[in-house]
């Protein structure tokens, strides 16, 4: 299963499925990160984490832990 | 008639600027019952009929934030007239989601389209406004256009009175309609169905279902699972986003292709670069915290405070204070209350405000630009190790200056959690009023050594990042799961009345403070030093020896008798402690009186450093002072602690917590740092100060609650949880 948290820089991918349950799940749904949606990865932050995404046309930051939780293709 | 109209909207979708624009400078601001979300209110300078209500930002109506638990109560309890949803038209998607959910309530909406003029991309209003069932109308919230057709619409709208609903898949329109008839008749039944299929606790917790209905609805709920495949919150999200896409499709021309660089994509692609993204940030902070609080030719903050302490009440008002008192031959009892506890007291505070102003003026044109979204984006992983946010480090920063702005500009940070700790541990650093502290034991004891400072900071900080470790552990803090999912906003320029607005918001509530709390401490701790009983007599004294303060002091000593103040200083430390209180710099001069110095003192009173000398040792000397770096603030900080907690318990538990915390510190290097220099002999305390360490150490190390945070199911957020 790969998962966004091991995508590299100016990766584009498609999400697959959204693990996980509760307030976090249902933000990064609400920010647009659903089934089907394409990501691109823009960049990691300086410290390694986290990372930035361009998703529906803006910037959308998401830390490693919670991107873990979200499978791609 | 008045109408009530709501305005919603995503965060940075110029939703401030607007309001700001619609209301002018009639605003009310405070805070929703109990939470420290702020809420404003004004009414239109054109039309004072409509009462526009600001609703916090949100992305969605989902039961999970704060700020979007108090907006959908307000959309549903108090039922608004209509609803004037503002639309950041450059991300039309996202902002589009929520709008769908607004549509639901059954209250007219209307939509204000704004940054229009920013966007290349080419929108049918027509037939937007026909896909939403719903006005759209385009605004320049900047530029101030477009608000009087908007506000037109508004009041047109309003007498409607109901609104066409977004609709999704007829199996889900089907179930929803099944549930409708299962629940009480009432204006937002569909609203209420919709929740309930969704599986929202906060409403079914509302409704108290019975155990069939319930059953009814997880069994229409499962068919639909079923029948997508996926859970319901995440079958829902999609249809909404399905929806958006095509109406996009239908309605947009897009011009960019995706993903291209934008002008904000290239300032960030060096301002968040690898390598650049840390210099430039501390380059920012030292140029601000440089004009702010340093002490250069610029540092027009310091330049203010300075006149305001030194002139303004230090001669000026106390000059005039004298003439008025001579002149109407003034009782002296009343003319040292007015001079020596309400000027010097209220003084000692407002003398900050230039400094506050200088400062928030810069906060507020960091966040209005979008900085302050990659501060977090760029320090988060660091901070949040000790429990705390990437936007932590402002208030942190500032607080080397002063505690109480640093306090205030905790009011960045989104996660209730994280603010909280912020607030909780920003007291601990040493603020430019303990300096003087420090410089009075460095010089009278430890030979003027610089490493006496920057043990304090090594100190302070190591406080703020073990109470960060130690506190995040507690349930009270882990029990509120706090995803950093956050966006990052476009640069824009600032917008001169935003700045001002949230500038003289902060700066207002400071000075108001100042005239309530902190005059009444310093009315309080004046009369407790200016009388006391000489023979027998209780009476006004000039010697501060006498006072009750004193006596205060001397019934209260054996408190710090487990930190090595003992003997004949344990008193006069006492006191000291007590009028650090009212501003920290007050503990020198306090020593000064009782050392019985007549003069005027110098900053780091170097003329008591030998009477000083002879009372403290090395090891008393520095738990002196540690207590007084760590323990319980300055009034002025303590209010800015009530202020932004909002809350009369945290506030108690923040300050309760640095002192406890203090004591301990001190209590801990006292006993077992006189131990190991065959100071203090091995005692009952040596032993406290071992389980108090333990204890730290305990504290610091053991597995904490938030390992347990991804169990927490939907249901385990109830209402309590976020009211408290």
């Amino acid at each position: 299963m790969k998962t966004l948290d091991t995508c590299k820089p100016n990766d584009t991918i498609i999400v697959k499925k959204l693990h996980g349950t509760g307030a976090i799940k249902r933000r990064i749904m609400d920010m647009g990160v659903t089934k089907g949606t394409e990501v691109f990865v823009r960049k990691i932050a300086p410290l390694g984490d986290p990372m930035e995404l361009n998703i529906r046309g803006y910037e959308l930051s998401i830390r490693k832990e919670d991107a873990s939780k979200i499978e791609v293709e | 008639m008045e109408i009530k109209a709501a305005l919603t909207g995503n965060p940075n979708c110029g939703k401030t600027t607007l309001f700001n624009a619609l209301t002018g400078s009639k605003q009310r601001v405070g805070n929703w019952p109990g939470v420290t979300v702020e809420k404003k209110e004004g009414t239109y300078k054109n039309d004072p009929s409509i009462l526009i209500q600001d609703l916090p930002g949100i992305y969605s109506l989902s039961p999970y934030s704060l700020e979007e638990v108090v907006a959908r109560s307000y959309l549903v309890q108090e039922h608004p007239d209509v609803i004037l949803d503002v639309v950041d038209t450059s991300n039309l998607e996202r902002n589009l989601y929520l709008t769908t959910q607004l549509l639901e309530l059954d209250i007219p909406v209307v939509v204000g389209l704004n940054m229009m003029d920013i966007v290349e991309d080419k929108i049918d209003l027509k037939k937007l406004a026909r896909w939403l069932n719903a006005p759209v109308v385009e605004v320049s919230a900047l530029k101030k256009q477009g608000l009087e057709s908007l506000m037109k619409q508004v009041k047109n709208e309003s007498a409607k009175k109901e609104q066409k609903p977004f609709l999704f898949s007829r199996s889900i329109e089907d179930a929803i309609g099944s549930i409708q008839r299962l629940l009480p008749e009432t204006k937002q039944t569909r609203w209420y169905a919709l929740k309930v299929l969704e599986n929202d606790s906060r409403i079914l917790e509302e409704l108290s279902l019975s155990k069939t209905d319930q059953q009814k609805i997880t069994k229409l709920r499962e068919a639909i699972e079923n029948e997508f495949d996926d859970d319901i919150e995440s079958i829902l999200t999609a249809q909404r986003y399905d929806f958006i896409e095509k109406l996009i499709q239908d309605c947009v021309k897009r011009k960019r292709t995706k993903h291209a660089m934008s002008v904000s994509d290239r300032i960030d692609s060096i301002v968040t670069n690898r390598f650049l993204a840390l210099p430039i940030f501390v380059l920012i902070m030292y140029g601000i915290y440089t004009i702010a609080m340093g002490s250069t030719p610029f540092s027009i903050g310091t330049i203010g405070t300075d006149w305001a302490n030194d002139v303004l009440f230090g001669e000026t008002i106390p000059g005039m204070m004298g003439s008025v008192i001579q002149y109407f031959h003034i009782n002296p009892i009343l003319a040292s209350l007015l001079k020596d506890g309400i000027v010097a007291g209220v003084g000692a505070t407002l003398g900050f405000v230039p400094q506050i102003l200088v400062l928030f003026v810069f906060l507020s044109i960091l966040e209005d630009c979008g900085y302050m979204a990659r501060v977090a984006f760029i320090m988060d992983r660091l901070f949040r190790k000790f429990g705390l946010s990437g936007k932590s480090f402002i208030p942190l920063l500032v607080a080397t200056g002063c505690g109480v702005p640093g306090i205030m500009a905790s009011r960045t940070i989104e996660q209730d959690r994280d603010r909280k700790l912020t607030i909780m541990t920003t007291g601990f650093i040493p603020c430019g009023a303990k300096m003087p502290i420090i410089g009075l034991f460095a010089g009278a004891i430890f030979g003027n050594s610089s490493l006496v400072a920057t043990s304090a900071f090594v100190i302070g900080i190591a406080a703020v990042v073990v109470s960060g470790i130690m506190l995040k552990k507690f349930k009270a803090f882990a029990g509120e799961p706090a995803p950093f999912v956050m966006e990052l906003p476009a640069y824009h320029f600032p917008s001169l009345s935003n700045v001002l607005h949230s500038t003289w918001e902060r700066g207002f509530s400071f000075i108001k403070r100042a005239g309530t709390l902190i005059l009444l401490s310093s009315i309080v701790l004046w009369f407790l030093q200016s009388f006391g009983f000489v023979n027998g007599a209780f009476a006004f004294v000039d010697d501060n020896n006498n006072s009750l303060l004193a006596l205060l002091g001397r019934s209260l000593a054996w408190i710090f008798y487990p930190l090595g103040w003992v003997g004949d200083m344990a008193w006069k430390a006492t006191v000291a402690t007590f009028t650090g209180l009212i501003a920290k710099e007050e503990v020198v001069n306090t020593f000064g009186v009782l050392y019985n110095f007549g003069g005027e003192l110098s900053e780091a009173g170097n003329e008591i450093w030998t009477l000083v000398a002879a009372d403290f040792s090395a090891i008393t000397a520095y738990s002196f002072m540690l207590f007084n770096l760590l323990c319980a603030p300055c009034f002025a900080a303590m209010g800015a602690i009530k202020r932004e907690m909002n809350n009369a318990k945290w506030t108690w538990i923040s300050i309760g917590y640095m002192c406890v915390f203090a004591y301990s510190i001190s209590l801990i290097v006292y006993q077992l740092g006189g131990l190991l220099l065959h100071e203090v002999p091995f005692n009952f305390f040596t032993v406290v100060a071992l389980v108090l360490l333990v204890g730290i150490l305990y504290l610091l190390f053991r597995k904490g609650y938030s390992e347990d945070k991804s169990n927490i199911s939907v249901k385990d957020f109830s209402l309590n949880k976020v009211r408290s």
